[in-house]
């Protein structure tokens, strides 16, 4: 018998969530903002999906409904992946060790 | 581009993305992690383009997009200032949230694009994990909305309850879970528009009765949140990058919240369902008696603080407030020069979200080696000369470990206390969050400074 592709995602799925629960008690306290502000840009990654729905269908309507959709939601990601990935750069610079 | 191809590219962000996160275990690594992180999101955001393959006249309206949200984040980035990161970071959840909604949505409009079947006939797996993604998206967009406005001071933090909440939340919840049901069986777009109206409301509702000083958790709890929107619609896409990342990021919020909700021994369902913060425990505080305090000013502090051998600051929410860092640096500077040891100690819900004051402390050049979390720093109270609370309160009570009674009872204080002398930074005698009068303000080694945050700390600095 086949196994359904689903098990196979859902188990990356679940192991991603093992390895998530290992790394993250591992980042210092000192960097729990850093840490809030790049998962939020990386959870951006959904602007995959909306890169699909923008370009979805015939290139002869490319703003049917489902497109803007697909529009709207790389405008909302773009701003949460540059944004994003910005700060936390900006505030880890912000880090520095005692000058000896 | 073929699909096994791109499948691997996305496993490949996807650890970039894992590494990202594993590079902030300290402060040296963490630069790097960050490029890791975008590196992560560059491949799949070029993967993606291959793979459609679409290099019509809408891959022009799409890199524009990106450029325009793209500005518009960077600019974001560079202006904000670092008190206002948490609702910064409030405003980003419900960014992601709603993209996961625009992007749900569209996969039920045009299943076709995404190989899920076709309208009216859409794979029933991918059904439950579209509509999933697009609630849970939701409650993460309008809940992170009041989050915002709460954060922002544009909405009061006190908690919003009224009769039957919980009961009309649990109706809410389960008529999503309904009308999932539901639109399994009829694929009725109606079905799916219901769905996602529902989740907005549940999200407003599920976050007005909590109060301002739980943000910390409510904070750590979207960030989880918008990780399952998007694991959600990364197992409609079948994309493995996302559905990574989203059980990243969930699990990372998961273990915020918990960590915040230890910091104040609450359960997490104790700080879901609203209470404290609540202004009832203000009004019947039976210690209105007038208690001795020792007034102090900025003189007598100088005085205290360049005689010790050893320092320790408590900085809270009170600082960031009063923007107080800058000035706190330089005390701290003319102390050292004196040679004086300086630490600082914080609590793990010091400010308004994870690790907040670490990130003001770092602004205002304090290395973060002179930095200490609670268990790091809590014995050395014992040997401290003098500890200077600034804008801490509720965090430094120790009602909390010797009143049963009381309602911060059993949550991890800082042993303030146990220094010889301690200098409290405070407007007035006003109670703190929790509402509870502290009992370190009437202790014979406490010195209140009856002040400004910031302009006690620069008097001081003159006149040092």
């Amino acid at each position: 018998m086949e196994i359904d592709p689903f098990i196979f995602r859902l188990s990356i799925f679940i192991l991603s969530i093992f390895v998530g629960y290992y790394v993250v008690w591992s980042v210092t306290p000192s960097l729990h903002t850093p840490l809030m502000s790049v998962t939020n840009a990386i959870s951006s990654v959904i602007i995959v999906g909306a890169i699909i729905a923008a370009l979805a269908g015939s290139s002869k309507n490319i703003f049917e409904l489902s497109n803007i959709f697909g529009f709207l939601a790389i405008i909302l990601a773009a701003v949460n992946i540059f944004g994003g990935f910005l700060v936390t750069q900006r505030m880890l610079q912000m880090y520095k060790k005692k000058k000896k | 581009m073929s699909a096994n191809l791109s499948a691997t590219f996305y496993l490949l962000s996807g650890i970039l993305f894992i590494l990202a996160l594993r590079g902030l275990s300290s402060p040296e690594t963490s630069r790097q992690g960050n490029y890791f992180g975008i590196a992560g999101m560059a491949i799949s955001i070029i993967v993606t383009f291959l793979a459609v393959g679409n290099f019509g006249s809408g891959f022009i309206y799409v890199l524009i997009f990106l450029v325009l949200g793209g500005s518009i984040g960077a600019f974001i980035a560079f202006k904000i200032p670092m008190t206002a990161m948490p609702e910064l970071v409030a405003g980003f959840h419900s960014l992601v949230g709603l993209a996961a909604v625009f992007v749900a949505i569209s996969a039920f409009l045009k299943p076709e694009a995404f190989n899920l079947g076709v309208t009216g006939n859409i794979k029933l797996a991918s059904l439950i994990e579209m509509s999933l993604g697009a609630a849970i998206g939701a409650i993460t967009f309008s809940g992170s909305i009041i989050a915002f406005l709460k954060l922002r001071g544009i909405m009061s933090g006190s908690p919003i309850t009224f009769k039957g909440q919980h009961l009309i939340n649990l109706i809410l919840g389960l008529a999503i879970l309904f009308l999932i049901y539901y639109l399994c069986k009829s694929q009725l777009s109606n079905i799916f528009w219901s769905i996602v109206l529902i989740s907005f409301i549940v999200g407003v509702l599920l976050i007005i009765p909590i109060g301002g000083a739980d943000m910390p958790v409510v904070i750590s709890m979207l960030n989880s949140y918008s990780g399952w929107a998007a694991a959600g619609i990364g197992f409609t896409l079948e994309n493995t990058a996302l559905i990574i990342t989203g059980a990243l990021v969930g699990s990372s919020g998961a273990i915020l919240s918990y960590i915040m909700c230890k910091g104040m021994n609450r359960s997490f369902f104790n700080v879901i369902l609203g209470g404290w913060g609540a202004n009832d425990q203000t009004s019947d505080n039976k210690t209105k008696e007038q208690k001795p305090v020792k007034n102090g000013n900025a003189d007598d502090a100088a005085f205290l603080m360049k005689n010790a051998s050893s320092v320790i600051i408590v900085p809270g929410y009170g600082m960031a407030v009063a923007q107080a860092q800058h000035a706190l640096r330089e005390m701290v500077d003319a102390l050292k020069k004196n040679g004086v040891k300086v630490s600082y100690a914080i609590h793990p819900v010091a400010g308004r979200m994870p690790g907040h004051m670490n990130v003001l402390l770092a602004e205002a050049n304090v290395p973060y080696d002179e930095v200490f979390e609670l268990e790091e720093i809590n014995n050395d109270f014992a040997n401290c000369d003098v500890a200077y609370v600034i804008g801490a309160n509720d965090v430094t009570n120790p009602v909390a470990k010797s009143d049963p009674q009381s309602p911060i009872y059993g949550m991890p204080v800082l042993d303030v206390e146990k220094s010889k002398s301690v200098l409290f930074v405070k407007r007035s005698l006003s109670p703190g969050y929790a509402g509870i009068d502290n009992d370190l303000f009437y202790r014979d080694n406490t010195l209140m400074l009856f002040a400004d945050a910031k302009k006690m700390t620069e008097e001081i600095v003159k006149s040092l």
